[in-house]
């Protein structure tokens, strides 16, 4: 429904407006990363410094979450991606009965509220006697995470025609050789989108990852005390700012990496 | 479409067993599939559905009011204590709130929604599609952080509201019964603009979607035959953005029913679904109850989506 003429101021503000109201919060958070005020959130601030950076630099707190959530995006994200590859490569080939319960059963443990699938997972970890570890944390993440690398998947292999396939095959390639010659170079921008948001999900989980975790803190959960009892204000000032510009590289590599083709890589978070 | 047949001069022979194997995979199909599906249906559902059920089976057992252990005998008795007064108040508060939540999300994201979809070209388009995105994967906890620094005593908008001489006007509605409260982060208005700018990217995107399929001479054709832009808007545009904006309900309230975080860090101390179930499976160690609670939003959903499928929203998506 696009149109040639320029839009009505009204629409024109209130879009504008709307936009505004989506990132001014988000910008606020780098002025307070730069305050001097360490007791408050006192506004205008009173004056301006980079001391908090180097506090934070040197905390063995903010060190140890921050690897924590690493590792445990990295590996869910890894998981996730050979989950949804085959989910997406088993669904887009062909149709086969119960088709549509295999979509909605990749899609339902981000459609629930996360409040529930942490519940779920927690009076299972009970009931099987697991103790709470890295790998709960890990469980939990890499099954939310398959949906989104899925998503992305689905929307290539749907482009992807079926005769370079057949073609590759008639040319003398086996299954294997075709899908690492022939398949794998086609999807893997998709999947490469898929995985960085992926990655971005799970580095920002909480809800669920307070039900899963023991002693362990990612940085979410981290956040999330200082949060309810904050303490240090300043540092976690300077951990937000940084969590934000950390997510908002893979969700631009992601965005280039699909605008091209298959239309809107998060779409389905 | 006929597939021609390799002749045998252009076969090349497959050998080995990894050739056998393949040439097996590419005869039946369905064995392929199977090997396909088997990990990541195996992983969901021993992994989710399988927790999903120890859960529900959960909120079929009873909690013992004298010893304060779970009875492991099958009664309903633990829903029926949803129903006491305390435990619906939470449950009428959550669903409120969602609706309402839902509502301001619908007529925030509409104008930004339709913007994006009819008028902006090229790099507007690219900032846009930017603009809802990043907000929509910036960190939760960071949103709800910048909040508690906007809505606090001393912040940037008590600041604001004095530089304009306009705190009376917060003072008069805080004020008021329900919605008001001590500041604004302990009460209910807090908590609504929380839950209002952390779920907007998830009602715009959805609407965008629907809105770029409405055919652009349908509009034309309406205002050929002399409607006003406002008659076109409520009689072709919106009708046919409704699939989008029942889509994009569907998170906003799914996400609010379930959230704990948002009322707990902003809000008055009256809980949420999400907070009763967080609190009774943790201190009180009441785990029927909160697996009890915890079902309330998904029948609630399942009676929402099962609504939209009848106004016929999912035919048009």
């Amino acid at each position: 429904m696009r149109s040639d003429q320029p839009a009505p101021l009204s629409i024109k503000i209130l879009a504008g407006a709307g936009l505004l109201f989506l990132h001014l919060p988000i910008l606020l958070i780098f002025v307070y990363a730069f305050t001097t005020e360490d007791k408050t959130y006192q506004w205008p601030p009173p004056g301006y410094t980079l001391k908090w950076l180097e506090v934070t630099w040197n905390r063995p707190d903010v060190w140890e979450a921050l690897t924590l959530s690493v590792k445990v995006a990295s590996i869910s994200t890894l998981i996730a991606m050979l989950l949804g590859t085959l989910c997406a490569a088993a669904v887009s080939r062909t149709r086969f009965f119960g088709r549509e319960v295999v979509s909605l059963l990749v899609i339902l443990p981000i459609a629930l509220p996360g409040i529930i699938t942490g519940i779920s997972l927690r009076s299972a970890f009970n009931i099987a006697d697991i103790p709470f570890s890295f790998w709960t944390i890990v469980l939990g993440h890499a099954t939310f995470c398959v949906v989104v690398v899925y998503n992305n998947a689905v929307a290539r292999f749907r482009r992807l025609s079926g005769s370079l396939i057949e073609a590759s095959m008639d040319l003398g390639a086996n299954s294997f050789q075709t899908f690492r010659h022939v398949i794998l170079p086609n999807i893997s921008t998709a999947l490469l989108a898929g995985g960085m948001l992926a990655f971005a999900l799970s580095f920002d989980e909480v809800i669920v990852t307070t039900f899963t975790a023991g002693q362990q803190a990612t940085l979410p959960i981290w956040m999330l005390e200082e949060l309810v009892r904050p303490r240090q204000r300043p540092v976690t000032n300077v951990v937000a700012m940084v969590v934000v510009i950390v997510t908002f590289v893979p969700i631009l590599l992601a965005y280039y990496l699909t605008r091209d083709g298959d239309q809107v890589a998060g779409h389905s978070k | 479409m006929a597939i021609a047949k390799p002749t045998e001069a252009t076969r090349v022979a497959k050998t080995g067993w990894l050739g056998r194997l393949s040439d097996q995979l590419w005869r039946s199909p369905r064995l392929l599939l199977v090997l396909l599906l088997l990990p990541p249906i195996a992983w969901l559902g021993i992994v989710y559905l399988g927790s999903l059920f120890a859960l529900l089976i959960q909120s079929f057992f009873s909690i013992d009011e004298f010893s304060g252990l779970i009875n492991y005998k099958f009664t309903l008795k633990t829903y029926g204590e949803l129903f006491i007064p305390a435990n619906f108040d939470i449950i009428v508060r959550t669903a409120s709130m969602a609706a309402i939540v839902t509502l301001a999300a619908i007529a925030i994201a509409f104008p930004i929604a339709f913007f994006a979809a009819r008028y902006a070209k090229g790099r507007w388009k690219a900032i846009f599609y930017l603009g809802v995105m990043l907000p929509l994967w910036s960190s939760y906890l960071v949103k709800v952080y910048a909040w508690k620094l906007i809505l606090a005593k001393e912040g940037i908008l008590n600041w604001g509201l004095e530089t304009l001489h306009l705190s009376w006007l917060l003072d008069a509605w805080l004020s008021l019964s329900v919605i008001g409260g001590n500041s604004l982060s302990v009460s209910y208005t807090g908590t609504f603009l929380v839950f209002l700018y952390v779920w907007l990217p998830f009602m715009i995107l959805p609407i965008q979607a629907a809105l770029e399929r409405v055919p652009g001479n349908y509009l034309e054709a309406s205002s050929d035959l002399g409607a006003r832009p406002m008659q076109t808007l409520r009689t072709i545009i919106l009708p046919l953005a409704l699939p989008g904006i029942i889509a994009g309900s569907i998170f906003t309230f799914s996400l609010t029913l379930g959230d704990y975080i948002i009322p707990q860090i902003i809000g008055s101390s009256r809980l949420f679904i999400g907070q009763a179930v967080y609190a009774h499976q943790g201190t009180a160690g009441n785990i029927p109850l909160a697996a009890a609670f915890s079902v309330v939003p998904v029948i609630i959903m399942g009676f929402y989506l099962w609504g939209a499928k009848r106004q016929g929203a999912f035919d048009a998506l």
